[in-house]
């Protein structure tokens, strides 16, 4: 493998007593489709903030870039280009969807009024939102939501993209169009990391898929092989 | 352009007011208490409408600023544009310092520690010999500067310039990228720091500036009264004001304050003159309760409720 993009080496994150990540390790190529599995509570969303910067790991080096970045602020590591969407989408309410988007174009990529406003629409287009630009993002539907949190995350054009379960609650069609949107920003050279439950929609964008278990990673391979694993199978349907 | 020209037109008109002989002195007297709210509120605004970060700490920057005036004054003599700027400059590093400790907290706990800033710079200035102490200290004003003819007067003129100053840099603040970023914070604060928005950076920033303004509010306090003391300085009633007139006018834009200091500010008054001086807090009270119920959005969200095509 090329140098990686992202190295996480030996991750550890205790809330109190709990160890919701223990000496986690993951290298991911540039330009990879990485999937991230794992039953309720297992630590996906924790090794997310973790990487993304809104959690501190305790112990471990997450390297982006050949880059040290664990102490660094969330910001500073969206500006380096690792943007995420949130599971429980977290909108700029008193904003419209435009301008949500403009918080990214203005502050990581640094683009002026005008030209953030055209980037904004071209990636509004590209989710399909772009008739609803000017509407209050508080009067968006729960499908919308999550395509307005995978736009913002877009906007700061990032090298990786952490897509966190951008698709529960969507229908197969919209399953469909939101994994032609990732498909395409895949060709265009962002890597991805994908957290989902939908296991068909993992399983069919995913190059390589970590399964996680309790703060462990239990099993890693090509999605074939991680569907016939038998402690993946043990960890989701319990034995 | 339209902005300008018509806080040159509201200065023009309230330096007018003053050099002409005709009106009554204590209608500068009392003017001057309403845009020193004017001042308050906006200032409370950039903190706490535009962040959402509620400041309770209002009165203890207000009071360091006019704490400030009264020793430039009485150790250099200093002018009283000299003693606004000290007065606005040290509640700024008191803005800044506070915000350090404090702005990690959040919510609850952040308006808390504000409400601690105003007993701890109290319990300092009490014990402070130099600036009268528990007592306080008389002022004797210096001469008043032509072309006024009386020192409330100036102090009018000098209000209505720091109150276009404030609604300026809050405009200014608002219109920009920093008020975009704000925003951010006051509706995620998660997702606008993996937007890119240096939040911790910015809250910084907004209670840095937001001290500045109530600092140079205060200043002129111990002229305007000839008189300084710690209970009247540091009163509680400052932080309810300078909360409750941001909520009734509108948090969302600048011109919200502006209403409610207009607003609540000129009934206190009159209602002081009228009744009591003691209902002028009953009067805050019952509005803001009436305002959070029925209209959460103040004066500005009815309007826009009125007449959505106009927002």
């Amino acid at each position: 493998m090329a140098a990686p993009l992202l190295k996480v080496q030996s991750v550890s994150k205790h809330f109190g007593g709990f160890a919701a990540l223990s000496e986690v390790s993951i290298a991911i190529a540039p330009g990879e489709r990485f999937g991230l599995i794992g039953p309720n509570g297992s630590g996906k969303t924790t090794l997310i903030n973790c990487i993304s910067g809104s959690l501190r790991n305790d112990a471990g080096s997450i390297e982006f870039q050949g880059e040290e970045i664990s102490s660094l602020p969330a910001y500073r590591r969206t500006r380096k280009g690792i943007a995420r969407s949130f599971q429980i989408p977290r909108p700029f309410h008193s904003m419209t969807v435009l301008e949500n988007l403009l918080v990214p174009s203005q502050y990581v990529v640094h683009l002026k009024e005008a030209e953030a406003q055209a980037q904004a629409m071209e990636v509004l287009r590209r989710i399909g939102l772009a008739d609803k630009a000017h509407a209050q993002a508080n009067q968006l539907s729960q499908v919308e939501l999550r395509k307005l949190e995978l736009a913002r995350a877009m906007a700061a054009r990032p090298r990786l993209l952490i897509s966190d379960e951008a698709m529960a609650g969507l229908s197969g069609s919209e399953v469909d169009e939101v994994l032609k949107i990732l498909f395409a920003l895949n060709a265009d050279g962002i890597t991805i990391i994908m957290i989902e439950h939908i296991m068909q929609a993992v399983m069919r964008f995913s190059q390589r898929v970590i399964c996680l278990d309790a703060g462990r990673i239990i099993c890693e391979g090509t999605p074939e092989s991680i569907v016939a694993n038998a402690d993946v199978q043990r960890a989701y349907l319990g034995a | 352009m339209k902005y300008w020209i018509g806080a040159a037109v509201a200065l023009a008109v309230a330096a007018g007011m003053a050099l002409s002989g005709a009106t009554n002195e204590y209608f500068f007297y009392a003017a001057f208490v309403v845009l020193q709210f004017v001042v308050l509120a906006t200032a409370w605004n950039i903190l706490g409408g535009y962040a959402g970060y509620v400041n309770f700490g209002t009165a203890a920057f207000f009071a360091i600023g006019a704490y400030t005036a009264v020793v430039l004054f009485k150790w250099l003599g200093a002018p009283l544009a000299v003693q606004i700027a000290g007065g606005a400059a040290v509640s700024a590093a008191l803005g800044f310092g506070v915000g350090l400790l404090t702005l990690r907290l959040r919510g609850i706990f952040f308006a808390i520690a504000t409400v601690a800033v105003i007993f701890i710079m109290e319990t300092l200035m009490v014990n402070w010999r130099y600036v009268g102490g528990a007592t306080g200290l008389q002022l004797l004003r210096p001469d008043v500067t032509p072309p006024f003819e009386s020192y409330t007067r100036m102090l009018f003129v000098v209000m209505a310039f720091l109150a276009i100053a404030a609604v300026s840099v809050a405009r200014y603040v608002q219109r920009s990228w920093i008020g975009r970023g704000l925003r951010a914070i006051r509706d995620s604060e998660e997702a606008a720091e993996c937007s890119g928005v240096p939040t911790l950076k910015l809250k910084l920033f907004a209670c840095t500036v937001s001290g500045a303004l109530m600092g140079a509010a205060g200043a002129p306090m111990p002229m305007y009264l000839s008189f300084i003391e710690p209970a009247s300085s540091f009163n509680l009633t400052y932080s309810v004001s300078a909360l409750a007139m941001p909520m009734i006018g509108g948090t969302a834009h600048w011109i919200g304050p502006v209403i409610g200091a207009f607003l609540l500010g000129s009934i206190q008054q009159i209602v002081t003159v009228t009744i009591s001086n003691e209902i002028n807090v009953l009067v805050v009270g019952v509005l803001l309760v009436l305002f959070v119920v029925l209209a959460p959005d103040g004066v500005l969200g009815l309007f826009r409720k009125l007449w959505p095509r106009r927002s």
